[in-house]
Parts: C-alpha cells; structure tokens; sequence
C-alpha cells in the first residue's frame, strides 16, 4: 500500500530579504485526510502551498510531499498532484470539454491500475456541474462555473493530494454544497489528501478532518474543529425558553447548567439549545491573541 | 506496491521516450486547438487580413515607383520583402506576445502544474505561430501574384528557395520570440521590443533598396535575420536578374544560410536557458500579482 504520511512539513522556513515569512512550520497529513489550512492574510498560507506545490523554494526546513522533496520532484511526482489557483484566467478561446480533454492527455502516461488516469471527460464535467456548459467557451463562463472548471482541471489527473486555494469564492450556496460533496467523494472514495485554504470557517469545519491555523509564519493551532473550540473557547451558550419567553445565558460548564435548569423549571423548559463556542469564535480568539503577543503557553504546547 | 507512477512492466528507457511521444502529440494537437480557435474570432481573423490589405494597399501606391536603376516595379519588389519580414514577425513578435500575455493570464502556471506541460506547451506554441506565419504568407502572396507581373513561381528551384528560407526563418526567429517573451514581464512594455524591431525593418531593405544607405547601417540591417528573410524570399520570387541591385549584386544565398543559421543556433542555445528560469520562477502569487497590476492600470 501506498505511504501513510502524503505531507511531512519539518521546520520549515522562508525568508524574503530580511522579513522572515514562515518560522518553522512543522505538520504533517496522512492519506485521505482533509486539511484546512487558515489564517489571515498575509500569515504565510500561500507562500506554505507554493513551496509544497514545486512552485517556491524554501529556505530551510525539510518537506516531504508523496515522500519526495517537491524542490526536486519530477514529472511522475507532479502528475500525482492536483493545484486549483485562485486567479486563473487562461485558456478563454476553449471549450470546456475540448480543455479538460487535452489536459486530461498529459496524465495517461502515469495511469496506474488502482489509479486509472486521467478522469473520463464527461464523467468529470459531470461531477463537478457543467455538463450544461460542456461545449461553451471557458472565456462565456460565470465565475462560479469558471471556479467549478478549475476544480475540474485541477482534479482531471486523479491526483492522490489536492491543493485548493479558496476554491469556493464566488459559488452560489448551492454550487457550494456541490462542492463540499465533491470533496467528501475525493477524500472518501478516491483516498486524495485534500489541504484547502478558505476564509469560510464554516466551509473549513464542514470539510476539514483537521485544522491549521497559520498566523505570522507559524502553526498556532492543529487539530479538529471540535476539539479546538473546545481546547479553546471557554464559555458554551445555551438558549432556552419558558412559557414563551426566550433565555439566553454564557457559561464554562453547559452540562451542569442544564441540568440545573431542569431541577429548577422542569417540563416548562422548551426550546433548549446549547452551541459550542463555534469555529469562528475560536478562530478570532486564537488570531487576535497571537497578534496582540499574549499568546500564553497553554497555547503555544497546544499548538504542537 | 507504491504509488509511484510507474506501474507498467517497460524499461525506464522505453517509458521515458513513451511519455515524450505523447507529450509532442498532446503538443501537436494544442496547437492544432488552437489554430482552430484563431478562424473563430474577429480579432485573430483581423490579425490574418489586415496585414494583406496593409501590403496590397502599399504595393498599389508603389506600382508606378520602379526598383532604382532597373524598370522593375517596386510594388513587385516589396511583395517578397515583406513576406520574408512577416516571418521573422511571427517567429520573434507573434510568439513574444503569446508567451507575455499566456504568462499574464495563468496559462503558463497550468501548463507547470500539469506533468510535462511546458514542454506540450511549447511544441503547441510552434506549432501554431508556424501554422500562423504560413496561413499569413500564402494570404499574402497570392493577391499580389494575381495582381503584379515579373513573379517565377513557375520553376521548382522558386519553390524550394521559398521552403527554405521559411524555414530556416522560422527556426533562426522563434528561439528569440521565446527569449523576447520571457525577458518580459509586463506586456505593456512590449513597446521596448516593438520600436527596435520596426527600426530593424528599415534597416533591412524590406520597403526600399539599402544599397544606397550608409555603410555603417548596410551593416547592422544585415547582422539581424529580417534583411536575410527579405532577400530570400526575393531570390525565390523575382526574375533572376534583379539580383544585380541587391548588396553584392547577388542573391547570396551561402550568406543568407550562414546568417540565419547562427541566429538559429544561437538562439536554440539560448532560449532553454531563458525559458527554464521563466518556467521556474512562475506561481501562482506571480500570476496574482500581475492580475492585480492589470486592475490598477485599469482604474
């Protein structure tokens, strides 16, 4: 069977003149795994991707990508890999079945028999909603269905890991959702290491087995969304109400306040809600205590 | 097993040369797409047609000019010289330009990101600035043959002359389209390239004989590929005994060989280099970078 770790990120590294972009980010992603990787602008996710993508040199750190250093990888290596960009806009004099089949070509060389390349054309305009815009111009598309045809480009060679850079911006909520089933079929059925990088933090925690959070080059948080808010937030809400009037209360311990609600109200509680401080309220939390520097040392150990 | 794309039974050689000829054949039929595409809009088929009308438009104020010291109409004379220019146009012009403005929109970034894109890419990119450079001279020359006497067309040795000399012009100018294109990162600065390459051409003896210009500037139009094309495809087209005006009084043809081959080798040498670390340095927040530069310059 193939590797289990498909990332292997070690202390790297990035330096620009003086200004050090990456402080030695370390994380790994295993087979089939779904990887958010989240942050603020300019935290360093993009210059983290290029390096991974082949596309950048690092300077200094060790990185596996399909257990090859991507400085070095080689053709065999890139076709094993998918890249959706945020700002493509080539190819608008082709048709989106003419464009996926010639891209498409490049991989049959590296078909396998577990991994049967590239994707058939229809199949995969199928899969990612275009079959009504199959034969239309790529320059005709809407944003959303130009984004969709980049998904589909970037996964046309059955790819075993994806690099998606904000890959749902300027999708409709139902072409969003689309998507999100998209990607639980690459990761379910196809076993593709997925690492995806959103400012939707609800899009992260519907997709992501796991999240980063990147902020000023280094990793501050690695885990589940669940167990970060919970590692994290401190104070749970919960909403109730009786006799038709509404409740609202904060508190660290939900469970406990629950259960004295009901000693005290019994039946007449109605409506009851308790919501887990979500993956944005975490988030915002996180990134505003790194940047006011008070990150305190729980959270630096939990970050690793 | 592991997941390396290897899977096949076939020597590491015979794989290798395997993916190669699919990679020239995926190029083969870019290029073929894409030539497709340049009959279907309006601003490809302009690029066709009015260079046509352009010469057409020149020749007819030049059919009562004649070539100094002879009779010879200098319309006639101009069809083959600008024919022979169209070709160093497409090779060095046309593909400098695909190549800056497929770097601006992200198509060379995809090409990096699919496996041995560039190298598709590129034999795409031959493929249709060659098909391009051809469809232009054929569209050119056939209305002026109809329409100007004094053309041999009719002896083989015309159309050999001619075959080669497109040739060779396209291999000594497409290495430096690419080398052009890749120096380049903004094609609004294309100008650079554009004002040298128009001062070329009238150094080059394309609209005018250079026979009486000064010495000194006889030297420089014949350094660079553009006057050898102009002589070329003079050499192919017009009767035999205007070669007495040209330099030399001849159609030297050895020179016109020698030229355009050093340019070729030389720019074949050259241009792996250039194109290599323009391929590298491409990514996406290049690419990014430059849409966001194309949004400012709009505003």
């Amino acid at each position: 069977m193939a590797e289990a770790t498909v990332l292997d990120v070690t202390d790297l590294r990035m330096r620009y003149g003086s200004s050090d972009v990456l402080n030695g980010v370390t994380f790994q992603a295993s087979r089939g795994e779904v990887l958010a990787l989240l942050g603020p602008n300019g935290a360093g996710k993009t210059t983290t991707i290029e390096i991974l993508e082949g596309f950048r040199m690092r300077s200094a750190g060790s990185v596996r990508v399909l257990g090859v250093d991507p400085a070095h990888g080689d053709e065999a290596w890139r076709a094993r890999l998918g890249v959706v960009l945020q700002s493509w806009r080539d190819h608008g004099k082709w048709r989106v079945r003419e464009l996926l089949a010639h891209l498409g070509s490049y991989y049959a060389a590296y078909s396998t028999p577990t991994r049967p390349r590239p994707w058939n054309t229809d199949e995969l305009i199928a899969a990612v909603g275009l079959t009504p815009h199959a034969d239309k111009r790529v320059g005709q598309l809407s944003g959303g269905q130009r984004r969709r045809l980049d998904v589909a480009i970037g996964i046309v060679g059955r790819p075993e890991l994806l690099f998606l850079d904000e890959p749902t911006a300027g999708f409709d909520p139902q072409a969003r959702r689309e998507f999100h089933d998209l990607v639980h079929h690459l990761s379910d059925v196809d076993d593709t290491t997925i690492l995806l990088t959103t400012h939707d933090l609800d899009e992260a925690e519907k997709l992501a087995d796991r999240i980063l959070i990147l902020v000023d080059g280094n990793i501050i948080a690695d885990g589940s969304a669940e167990s970060l808010s919970r590692r994290i937030a401190t104070e749970a809400e919960v909403r109730w109400s009786i006799d038709g009037e509404r409740f609202v209360h904060a508190t660290r311990d939900a469970t406990a306040f629950v259960r004295q609600l009901f000693a005290e109200h019994g039946d007449s509680v109605t409506d009851l809600e308790v919501r887990r401080a979500s993956l944005e309220d975490t988030y915002m939390a996180l990134v505003r205590d790194v940047e006011s520097g008070r990150t305190s040392p729980a959270l630096k150990e939990f970050a690793r | 097993m592991t997941t390396t794309a290897v899977a096949t039974t076939q020597p590491a050689g015979a794989r290798s040369a395997n993916v190669l000829a699919r990679t020239f054949r995926a190029g083969l039929s870019r290029g073929w797409i894409e030539l497709g595409h340049t009959f279907r809009n309006s601003q490809d088929l302009m690029g066709y047609f009015f260079p046509t009308i352009l010469l057409l438009t020149v020749m007819f104020f030049m059919r009562n000019a004649t070539v100094p010291g002879t009779d010879f109409s200098l319309g006639a004379r101009t069809l083959p010289s600008v024919v022979g220019m169209g070709i160093a146009f497409s090779g060095l012009i046309n593909l400098a330009q695909q190549l800056l403005m497929e770097r601006e929109d992200g198509t060379l970034l995809r090409a990096k990101a699919t496996p041995n894109g560039m190298l598709g890419y590129l034999v795409g990119k031959i493929v249709l600035v060659s098909a391009m450079a051809i469809i232009n001279l054929v569209l050119q020359l056939v209305p002026g043959l109809f329409l100007f006497d004094g053309f041999r067309l009719a002896t083989p040795g015309a159309w050999l002359t001619l075959a080669w000399v497109v040739v060779l012009g396209l291999v000594a100018t497409l290495p430096l389209g690419a080398i052009v294109g890749s120096l380049f990162e903004n094609p609004r600065n294309f100008g650079l390239v554009m004002l040298p390459f128009m001062g070329l051409i009238a150094t080059s003896g394309i609209f005018y004989p250079i026979t009486n210009f000064p010495v000194w500037l006889q030297w420089i139009g014949q350094a660079f590929p553009v006057y050898w094309l102009g002589l070329g495809m003079r050499s192919a087209l017009l009767p035999a005994d205007l070669a007495a005006v040209e330099i030399g009084g001849s159609w030297r043809h050895w020179e016109t060989l020698g030229v355009l081959s050093v340019w070729a080798v030389a720019g074949l040498v050259v241009a792996p280099f250039v194109l290599r670390r323009m391929a590298r340095r491409e990514s996406g927040s290049r690419v990014e970078a430059r849409r966001q530069r194309v949004l400012q310059q709009a505003h």
